[in-house]
């Protein structure tokens, strides 16, 4: 009979031990949900004011901001505009016009996009995110909706 | 009767309290075998003298380093430019930094070679493989906090390939940046993984390491135990303390030496400012030890059948990083002492492709 008894000791060390398997259980799950950053609302605007007319040169490109991530705006030869997200879809650097290829290039993994945004070289897996481009009055407006 | 000098005494009351006279003891005691491969004990040694040294500089570079989008890359300007001898400090930490991996990659692959992994120092070998990948955080981390356009890049790059990981992809990456794109939030935690969580953890390990390496002692590669058993002869050996160490000395002698050359007359550049919405720079290139990763990335293709290439090229790196990890229970013909051919071959193999990527990528770009 008494064998069967749970010693003392016996009690203290499951009583212990389960506690600090608890707490360091608890403790764990609160560090790595301490890391993980909340999600911070972005302003992400539709449309953005990307260039005013005139400002560039046909065969020329300028990067702008929009919302938090960088964009793209590429004025062609025969004087048209087209945008796309300047986010590569490789490893997410940032794109750039080469006049000299006359197309799009990321510098990171030469990767290489043609004038339409379609990767044609290199790793990128898939084509540029596309924009809309809109001309009112003096200014160029970019819009999500491609 | 004649006093003693203060300095003795003093050495004395120390000796007592710290009984340091049975560690010289133990010192003394412990035998170093001597033979034609002796050579690469020695690299084990310079590896922790540069830790030694990058704890030292990285000190003193926080005195001056504010971190902060807004601050950082001012700040090291600052340093470089203005305080006196901080290019000195700043060049050391970097080069210090860079000559420690390099050695550790000597280290690890002579270890490798030598088949020093066997019973009972596998757990040796598993912990020197982990103060690599915590060596080779620190460089990564620590490459960010200049806050400059190729170290922007390059952690962009290196944050999201953690990102395309299957299943925890997102989860790490989201970690590692603190929010979804590389920000001043992702200075703050590299900032903090580099001047506390990864130290701390490497110097647990170097720990673990250190005490593992004076347990079981230098392992004797396997033609040495060999001749020994041919022979009858055991190998000759010398006592660590003092003569081990003196040759301990002379190699950070010359480690030091190579290491002020080095930061004096190629002086650490700071570069550009990083700007997030510029494009990615032409020639940008991570830290010399990833660029084997890198170039592999480059070459693969976008596809492969059903998958993404780089997708694969990651798994292949992490698969490839475990292998090498539990090589010890791995290679079945070393806790006989046989020489498993296959593993040495294997290692060969490892050394020639990261070799030959890293020559590729800064030979052809």
């Amino acid at each position: 009979m008494e064998k069967d008894k749970v010693s003392r000791r016996q009690f203290l060390n499951a009583l212990l031990g389960t506690g600090l398997f608890a707490g360091l259980l608890g403790s764990v799950y609160a560090a790595v949900r301490y890391v993980i950053p909340p999600d911070v609302p972005e302003a992400s605007p539709s449309m953005v004011v990307a260039a005013r007319v005139g400002e560039l040169n046909p065969g020329t490109a300028k990067i702008f901001r929009f919302g938090a991530k960088p964009g793209l705006l590429l004025r062609l030869p025969d004087g048209s505009y087209r945008a796309f997200s300047a986010i590569c879809t490789h490893l997410d650097c940032t794109v750039q016009y080469r006049s000299d290829m006359a197309h799009i290039w990321c510098a990171c993994h030469d990767g290489h996009y043609d004038l339409n945004g379609v990767n044609i070289s290199g790793p990128p897996p898939r084509p540029l995110d596309k924009f809309g481009v809109i001309i009112k009055g003096e200014e160029i407006f970019v819009s999500r909706e491609g | 009767m004649k006093r003693e000098p203060v300095w003795v005494r003093i050495l004395d009351w120390l000796n007592d309290r710290l009984q340091s006279n049975k560690l010289s003891e133990l010192a003394r005691k412990k035998l170093v075998p001597v033979h034609k491969h002796s050579f690469w004990y020695l690299f084990g040694g310079m590896a922790l003298f540069l830790f030694l040294i990058q704890v030292v500089t990285g000190s003193l570079l926080l005195i001056y380093y504010r971190s902060g989008p807004e601050s950082a890359f001012e700040s090291v300007k600052f340093l470089v430019s203005e305080v006196p001898f901080g290019w000195l400090v700043r060049s050391v930490h970097s080069w210090s930094a860079n000559l420690m991996i390099a050695i550790l990659f000597v280290h690890m692959f002579s270890t490798f070679l030598l088949k020093s992994y066997r019973k009972p120092r596998e757990l040796t070998w598993i912990t020197g493989v982990l103060l690599l990948f915590v060596s080779m955080g620190m460089g990564f981390t620590g490459y960010l906090l200049p806050w400059n356009e190729l170290a922007f890049f390059a952690t962009k790059v290196g944050t999201q390939i953690a990102g395309v990981l299957p299943f925890l992809g997102d989860f790490v990456m989201k970690v590692l940046r603190g929010g979804d794109d590389v920000t001043g939030a992702t200075l703050t935690r590299f900032f903090g993984f580099h001047v506390f969580i990864l130290p701390a953890v490497l110097a647990l390990l170097l720990g673990l390491h250190v005490y593992l390496v004076q347990l079981h002692g230098m392992s004797k590669p396997p033609d040495v135990e060999r001749r020994e058993e041919k022979t009858g002869k055991p190998c000759p050996s010398v006592p660590f303390f003092p003569n081990f160490i003196y040759r301990d000395l002379i190699a950070w002698i010359f480690v030091l030496v190579v290491l002020v050359g080095l930061a004096v007359l190629a002086a650490w550049e700071l570069g550009v400012r990083a700007d997030p919405l510029a494009p990615a720079p032409a020639g940008i290139m991570p830290e010399w030890y990833f660029v084997f990763m890198f170039q592999t990335l480059k070459m693969f293709p976008a596809h492969v059948g059903p998958f993404e290439g780089e997708q694969l090229a990651i798994v292949g790196f992490i698969l490839a990083g475990l292998f090498w990890m539990f090589v010890p229970f791995l290679d079945r013909s070393s806790p006989e002492g046989a020489r498993g051919k296959l593993f040495t071959v294997l290692g060969i193999c490892a050394i020639a492709y990261i070799g030959v990527m890293t020559l590729v990528s800064y030979l052809v770009g």
